[in-house]
């Protein structure tokens, strides 16, 4: 109601029409005339004092849809069970989770037997469960029940932290001994130079101070690669976010990798190109670590293919293949463990630290994307990293 | 998948199939610890994974039930159809995944002195493969993923030539110790146990497959 003219426009000529009509009906002028001041002051009245506006409802049930929309945007993976099937999953558990969770059994999610234990019970409380998303990561599962049917289950991930204690652990029990062989080598040809009075022949100190110049190098290359290690290690949490054009990426580190000598030996194949979120240092440093070994342990003669496909789910493939000794199946699972060698003075001659492939391991897996070794002893490896691609067509199933 | 007019169908293909999830749940699980029980020696883990195994029976016969129940009541069609009866196999398949779990901390407990015995080294990455096999096609299974299903069943091949590896690695272990031969056979049979979770791994990839896509994988390929 409008609150600045206090008698509707209206109002006011609805009731001159009828005093107009009453003086025309030939109505006692003062009749009419009192009439219309009557009816005037009761608009006058009830517009001036307009119905208080309703109260409002502080207090709505809170519906279905209005929980969707308040955890939509949560950080935290939260899901809304109702007699045990899930019927509202936000973003975050849609995108860790995978889309088909709205709708299914909650155990179909949780399979994990702490976590079922734990909604069967139907109270709150909270569980920690291991490999929900990926088979080694921690969660932590929040569950707290609303009425006899509803219940809320929120996800706190606390894989980050068990693994930094881990690789801590790790990290000094590996290093200390790596990095300790080349220094002990150094100090022990440095101090018999200095303690020579000219007895030594020139071509064994020229040796002497080659070995000297080579270990110094393999500790540089060790600390670069320890590293560049604990760097990606720190950032493995956080998915990269640049978009990148793989191909070129690809390309140049191979080239790179191969260098001008062993350029001949080198063969990029596939024209396909890919639209990635990544990192283009890692995915570079992660092409270089491959060809590198390929090159190094593939056999002399024959060529390192680099290709770049799509896989039959739709992801980007990178495969790198040569055709040398290739690895004894026990050795397979291993191979990406920091300093793990096959064999060990094979390695360190070729100027290995035993970190390449760790690193490229921690690469793909912030890139979230994953890594697979096949090697036949006597035909050679082949490595596949497949990383997620944004290119819009990706459902394709095969 | 559609919604069905009938609303209680509906809920029973979910039931059944959060009944297969549990089942999964726990025969991974198994798996794990029966791995630990048999790397560490412990005792009591071994015995927990051999009780834990009569819960798994217990859902396989109720998942039978309740198939039968909805081919019975609702005589399902088509991807329904294939649903269902993906259930009834998967869930005999995950009851002798929980059953090898249960042989090898079975085993666990037979073999005696662990420091001497350098096999025991590659069992767990062996068991790590085939027990990443099992958690992939759980979640295939999940999402009815027919893609993450063949990856599954291109993996068998490594846990295969694990076995091969380990089976010749315990072999000369025995003959240059003759000592640990009644151990060294409890580990042939641990290695089988894996080798064969992993082929069962592989047939609910198969019946994974089945059920997203009404093909079998070997189908396609020829």
């Amino acid at each position: 109601m409008d609150q600045r003219s206090p008698i509707s426009l209206p109002g006011m000529l609805i009731a001159a029409i009828a005093t107009v009509a009453g003086l025309g009906a030939g109505v006692d002028p003062w009749l009419a005339i009192a009439l219309l001041i009557v009816w005037l002051g009761t608009l006058w009245l009830a517009g001036s004092n307009p119905p208080p506006p309703r109260e409002r409802n502080d207090d709505p049930p809170i519906s279905r849809d209005r929980m969707s929309v308040l955890i939509e945007n949560s950080s935290a993976p939260i899901l809304l069970l109702e007699k045990g099937r899930v019927v509202v999953a936000n973003r975050s558990a849609r995108e860790s989770l995978g889309q088909h969770i709205v709708g299914q059994d909650s155990r179909v999610i949780f399979r994990q037997p702490a976590a079922v234990r734990l909604l069967d019970r139907a109270a709150d409380g909270s569980a920690t469960i291991k490999g929900l998303v990926r088979r080694r990561d921690i969660w932590r599962l929040n569950h707290q029940q609303l009425s006899d049917q509803l219940a809320v289950i929120e996800l706190v991930n606390m894989t980050a932290e068990a693994d930094i204690s881990r690789a801590h652990t790790d990290f000094v029990a590996n290093a200390s001994h790596e990095l300790r062989t080349p220094l002990a080598s150094i100090i022990g040809y440095v101090e018999t130079l200095r303690d020579d009075h000219g007895d030594l022949a020139p071509a064994t100190r020229e040796r002497f101070l080659a070995t000297i110049l080579a270990e110094a190098n393999r500790l540089q290359n060790l600390v670069s690669d320890l590293m560049s290690l604990s760097r990606i290690e720190a950032e493995k949490h956080e998915a990269p976010s640049t978009q990148l054009a793989l191909r070129q990426h690809v390309e140049r580190a191979a080239r790179d990798a191969a260098g001008p000598d062993r350029q001949h030996r080198l063969l990029i194949e596939g024209t396909q190109d890919f639209t990635i979120e990544g990192d283009a240092r890692q995915i570079e440093q992660l092409v270089r670590n491959l060809v590198d070994n390929g090159l190094k342990y593939g056999s002399e003669s024959e060529a390192v293919v680099v290709t770049l496909d799509e896989a039959p789910s739709g992801d980007a493939r990178l495969t790198v293949r040569d055709f040398g000794d290739g690895i004894a199946p026990e050795h397979l699972p291993h191979l990406t463990r920091r300093f793990y060698r096959t064999d060990p003075g094979r390695s360190r001659a070729s100027g290995g630290t035993g970190l390449g492939l760790a690193i490229v391991k921690h690469i793909v897996e912030r890139h979230r994307g994953r890594l697979d070794i096949t090697s036949k002893v006597g035909e050679g490896t082949c490595v596949t990293v497949r990383l997620p691609s944004s290119k819009p067509d990706k459902a394709a199933v095969s | 998948m559609t919604e069905h007019t009938v609303k209680a169908f509906d809920e029973d293909i979910t039931r059944l199939r959060g009944l297969i999830a549990e089942m999964g749940g726990l025969a991974e699980v198994a798996l794990q610890e029966a791995m630990e029980a048999l790397v560490k020696g412990d005792d009591e883990l071994a015995e927990k994974v051999i009780r834990a195994d009569k819960k798994i029976d217990a859902l396989e016969s109720e998942v039978d039930k309740l198939a039968v129940r909805v081919i019975a009541l609702r005589a399902p069609m088509a991807d329904d159809l294939r649903e269902v009866i993906a259930a009834l196999k998967i869930a005999g398949v995950v009851e002798r995944i929980g059953d090898y779990s249960k042989n090898i901390a079975k085993a666990s407990r037979v073999i005696g002195d662990r420091k001497k015995f350098e096999p025991l080294t590659l069992l767990p990455a062996m068991a790590d493969v085939a027990g990443e096999m099992v958690h992939d096609v759980l979640t295939a299974y999940a999402a009815r993923d027919a893609v993450l299903a063949r990856e599954v069943i291109a993996t068998d091949e490594k846990v295969d030539a694990f076995y091969n590896s380990i089976f010749r690695n315990v072999v000369t272990h025995m003959v240059e110790n003759p000592a640990t031969i009644s151990a060294g056979a409890q580990l042939l049979f641990v290695a089988r146990n894996i080798e064969r979770v992993g082929d069962h791994a592989t047939n609910v990839a198969e019946m994974v497959h089945f059920a997203a896509t009404g093909t079998y994988p070997a189908d396609e390929d020829a």
